[in-house]
Formats: C-alpha cells, sequence, structure tokens
C-alpha cells in the first residue's frame, strides 16, 4: 500500500523571507532586552547608591565589552519597539495585504537602524568625559 | 480577564489555562512600554547622563519616579510573559521547562524590585 501524502509541519517546507525575519527578530531582541533590563537595574540601583558608585558604574558600562552589549541593546529596544507596534496593528485586523505588510516590514527595519543610531549618538555625547 | 464565554466556562471546555489573558496582558504592557519606553530613552537622551546630580534631579521629580517605577514594573511583567512563551515553545521537558520558568519569575520579580526601590530611594531623598 502507498504511504498517503501527508502535511509537512510548517517549518519543514516554508520558505526563509522577511516575515518570518522579522518575526524571530522580534523574538531574539525581546530575549536580549529582558537581558538589558537587568543593566537597567544595575544602572537605577548605582545611581541610589551615591555619585562614587555611580561613576563606578558607568565605567564598568562604558568597558570596551559592555559598549557593544548596549550598543546591541540600544539597538534591539528601537526595533522591537517599532515593530511590537507593527505587531499591534496586526492584531488589530489592519496591515495584512502582502504589499502593506512588505511597507511596514522595511519601515520598521530601516527605521530601528535610523534610531538606533541616533540615540546611541546622542547618549554617547552626553557620556564623552565619563565612558 | 477572561476572553472565554460563559457557556465555554461552564462546559469545562478548550484549555484550562489562561491563554487569552495571558495574550492580553501582553499587548496591554507592550501598548504601555510603547508610551514608558519612549519616556525612558528620549529623557536619558535629552540629560547630562553623566552627571550623578542631573540623573538624581530628574528621577526624584515626582512625574519622573512614577513613571520609572510604572517602566521599571511593566517591564518586567512583559518580559515574563514573553519569556515565558519563548520557554514553552522552546523547552520540551516539563520538569525542566517549570524550573527554567521559575528562575525567570524569581530574577524578574527581584530585578523589578530592586529597580523600583533604587527609584524609590532617589525619590525619597534616601542617598547611602
Amino acid at each position: 500500500m502507498a504511504q498517503p501524502e501527508r502535511p509537512l509541519s510548517p517549518f519543514l517546507h516554508y520558505r526563509w523571507q522577511y516575515t518570518n525575519t522579522l518575526s524571530i527578530l522580534h523574538r531574539i531582541t525581546g530575549v536580549l532586552l529582558a537581558g538589558c533590563f537587568f543593566l537597567l537595574v544595575y544602572w537605577l540601583a548605582a545611581a541610589a547608591a551615591g555619585p562614587e558608585r555611580y561613576a563606578g558604574a558607568l565605567r564598568c558600562l562604558g568597558s570596551p565589552l559592555m559598549q557593544v552589549v548596549l550598543c546591541g541593546g540600544l539597538a534591539s529596544f528601537c526595533f522591537h519597539l517599532l515593530n511590537g507596534v507593527r505587531h499591534l496593528f496586526f492584531d488589530l485586523g489592519r496591515g495584512f495585504e502582502l504589499a502593506t505588510a512588505r511597507r511596514s516590514g522595511w519601515a520598521v527595519a530601516i527605521g530601528a537602524i535610523v534610531l538606533a543610531l541616533l540615540a546611541w549618538t546622542i547618549l554617547k555625547s552626553h557620556l564623552g568625559g565619563v565612558a | 480577564m477572561s476572553l472565554r464565554s460563559p457557556l465555554g466556562r461552564v462546559l469545562g471546555l478548550g484549555s484550562a489555562k489562561g491563554g487569552s489573558a495571558h495574550w492580553y496582558a501582553q499587548r496591554v504592557t507592550a501598548v504601555a512600554l510603547v508610551l514608558l519606553g519612549g519616556w525612558f530613552v528620549a529623557a536619558l537622551a535629552s540629560l547630562d547622563s553623566g552627571s550623578h546630580a542631573a540623573i538624581v534631579a530628574w528621577l526624584g521629580s515626582p512625574l519622573s519616579s512614577v513613571l520609572a517605577v510604572l517602566f521599571v514594573g511593566v517591564a518586567a511583567y512583559h518580559a515574563n510573559l514573553g519569556l515565558q512563551v519563548v520557554v514553552e515553545d522552546y523547552v520540551a521537558s516539563h520538569g525542566t521547562r517549570v524550573a527554567v520558568l521559575v528562575a525567570i519569575e524569581f530574577a524578574l520579580v527581584a530585578g523589578a524590585l530592586t529597580g523600583i526601590l533604587a527609584v524609590l530611594r532617589i525619590a525619597f531623598g534616601v542617598q547611602a
């Protein structure tokens, strides 16, 4: 008896495309941001602990490794924020048309890069002498 | 908030868990975080964040301290909801899954309380 054609799980035959790229990036950046949450807590606790501890925290956050982490965190924040708004519109049943979804996807990707670069430049300019 | 119909609840049909409440809470906190996160980064960018005095003056003001406490609390809640979905999707073993979920919840609640307490100490002028 011939084996009947069985439906495959979606991940076995779906082509890689912009929609699932943005979707998985939303998840990855979300997990990264959960990690960055503890850096925010560290920064707040240092600010509450007084000027010396705050200066120490800024030195720690200013190390090359932490700068890479913070830059990634800021980029994740910008992407997750913009793509999150995009998903909220999806949840309202809007923006599902292929052309609209593609346009909003590109807007989110480019907007996140621009926003992250802008915020990074401004934030770094304040910390020029410190970190 | 339950989105299940009264009939479905009485008949005990479907999932016994709080799927719709989880879904809804994730989105409500997302809307709040668009505002709170946008405020936080914009405020930080407009401040001299290298100066301890400037940060304390900012976080110590009534409006900022309330918004900062909200930001920390809502961010932790949103992170917990999101990480829960990720863990449930990728961790197959039941025991490991529960252990990871509990560990994440412990860490996020502890982190949120630490952050909120720090803001309150600044707001009330309790300096170490």
